[in-house]
């Protein structure tokens, strides 16, 4: 543990001998070398921030939309939704497994938005992805998986687009709209896709006693995934209404505030 | 004699204007005179300061020493509902001193009705029973008898938050320890021997320090001083940790978990552990910025670790 006494100590030193030896004109200039440096420092580690960041997002934008097109093709050559799910199923679970990385945006700060938050985000849709229509395979033609994967397509793509085009200083005011405006609708079908798909899984997960572990066993614990999963589908009733009407009020915000610098104009 | 005036942090409202006010009266009297004029905030949900973003004044402090004119001008926030510690305290750890119990004596509804009202066939499940129901009278008489609190209240919420762990871990626990099919550890009679010469070891010690650092504080005071190792053995270790309550209840959990080899109880003390340990890092810094002395060889939990 730095005693930071100690480290003024030093620092007089240096000036009391700086000033007894009449360098102290360098020594200032030292420190503002010093200061130079970091600030350098700070501004070269915001361009390679900026860089990634941009470069994550553009491949984020991507990969949604490869999704997009597939989905697309497969319905206008088959006409169905049956068997689209084993198209989509990679570059579905790659490019939202990715999304992790966002957690970490957080966490090191070149991102400001909160840990937790991004990290229950990202966590539903992994918790989605690959423990219920991976694992689950007898809901994977539900009409319910369709639903909320096209809609995550459409969000994603919107979400990912708008920071890039942030990013670039460059904000196409459609974009914006849309990623303030169409998340009104999206959102309540995305859950409804959600706990349909969920509420279709139940009884295959009762019967399969999947990821379930019962006792006796040396750990004295047991977890079964079924009443889990009904534990999930609740849960949404307190936490969608919390996240609706927290982007009800940014959206209030965000298009507020233009109104008022119109005005001025 | 001076004046003090009460103005909202928030909105800079004029709240309060007390004239003649003594030189030496304190903050916390202060408080008292600012709740007759509003009755609805009772002096411990009153945070009176300088600034409106500073930080709170102390009961103790006293007008004349603080940098204010003839005319005092303080900010009032109001804290919230507010509670007693001793509640707080009394009312989390009384849960899972009963919870535990019905769990033990597998009243009905827990367990399959064949199971009503039976005792476990594991002499282990005993013991557990023995040494979780004594560590939780152990903390309800600390409460009450050797406890010296530096806050009287806490937010009312902070109630149902700590309550909600408390209990429900309990209730999480004492489920799988006192299940039919529980099984005993895996290592038998030695495993069980080792975990309770731990549990107990650790249970002495932390109300050892307990002890010692009530008697670090005179009666109804709120001094601050650092604590060092008495001639009680256990205390010694405070030459390498500030918080060495917090690592005892460690060391108890830890052998309650190896007495049981239940994993809810694993993670029981692995969330305990975090939060002991913000807390003690908290209480390492305080004690590092308030006295120049502090001795530089402790940790804030773990010797040399953490």
């Amino acid at each position: 543990m730095t005693n930071p006494r100690r480290q003024l100590c030093w620092r007089s030193v240096f000036v009391t001998f700086a000033v007894c030896t009449g360098t102290m004109a360098s020594g200032e200039e030292d420190r503002t070398v010093e200061e130079k440096e970091t600030n350098n420092k700070k501004r070269t580690k915001g361009a390679i921030a900026t860089a990634w960041l941009t470069f994550y997002n553009i491949a984020m934008t991507a990969g949604w939309l490869v999704l997009a097109v597939v989905m697309v093709r497969y319905y206008l050559q088959k006409g169905t939704h049956k068997g689209l799910y084993k198209n989509i199923a990679r570059t579905l679970k790659f490019s939202q497994t990715f999304a992790l990385l966002e957690v970490g945006h957080c966490a090191i700060g070149i991102v400001r938005t909160s840990v937790i938050v991004t990290g229950v985000q990202v966590c539903s849709r992994i918790f989605m992805v690959w423990f219920i229509t991976n694992s689950i395979r007898q809901i994977q033609n539900e009409e319910s998986v369709i639903l909320f994967v096209v809609v995550w397509t459409i969000t994603e793509i919107t979400r990912y687009s708008f920071y890039t085009f942030n990013l670039l200083n460059h904000l196409p005011y459609f974009i914006k709209w849309a990623r303030y405006n169409m998340f009104i609708v999206m959102y309540p079908l995305g859950v409804i896709g959600e706990l349909l798909t969920i509420h279709a899984a139940l009884p295959y997960v009762r019967r399969s006693g999947m990821y379930s572990l019962r006792l006796p066993n040396k750990y004295n614990v047991s977890f079964d995934y079924y009443y889990f999963l009904i534990i999930v589908m609740l849960s949404y009733i307190p936490l969608f209404p919390q996240l609706y009407f927290h982007m009800l009020r940014q959206r209030r915000r965000v298009l507020h505030g233009e109104i008022v610098v119109e005005k001025d104009e | 004699m001076g004046h003090v005036e009460i103005l909202d942090a928030k909105t800079k409202d004029k709240l309060c204007f007390l004239d003649k006010v003594e030189p030496n009266a304190t903050i916390g009297e202060i408080k008292s005179m600012f709740h007759k004029s509003h009755p609805q905030w009772y002096p411990a949900r009153q945070s009176i300061r300088l600034d409106p973003k500073g930080k709170s004044l102390k009961d103790e402090d006293v007008l004349q020493y603080l940098p204010v004119g003839t005319t005092a001008t303080f900010y009032f926030r109001d804290l919230g509902a507010q509670i007693s510690w001793v509640t707080v305290f009394l009312t989390e750890y009384a849960g899972p001193l009963l919870i535990y119990l019905m769990f033990y004596f597998r009243v009905p509804f827990i367990y399959a009705s064949k199971y009503d009202f039976t005792t476990s066939k594991h002499w282990v499940v005993h013991l557990a029973c023995m040494c979780h129901s004594f560590h939780y009278v152990k903390r309800l008489l600390e409460t009450l008898f050797v406890h010296r609190f530096s806050h009287g209240t806490m937010p009312l919420r902070n109630i149902f938050k700590n309550c909600t762990y408390y209990w429900g871990f309990a209730a999480w626990m004492a489920y799988y320890i006192n299940h039919p099919l529980y099984t005993p550890p895996i290592y038998g009679e030695q495993q069980i021997r080792l975990a309770l010469i731990v549990f107990l070891f650790c249970q002495i010690g932390n109300f050892s320090i307990h002890i010692a650092l009530r008697n670090l504080r005179p009666p109804g005071s709120k001094t601050r001083k650092i604590p060092y190792p008495t001639k009680n053995p256990f205390t010694w270790i405070f030459l390498l940790v500030s918080c060495p309550n917090y690592t005892y209840e460690l060391g108890s959990w830890l052998g309650f978990t190896l007495m049981t080899q239940c994993l809810p109880v694993a993670a029981f003390t692995l969330v305990g552990f975090i939060q002991m340990t913000v807390w003690a890092k908290g209480k390492h810094r305080s004690y590092l910025k308030e006295f120049r002395d502090y001795p530089t060889l402790r940790s804030p939990i773990l010797p040399f670790i953490l």
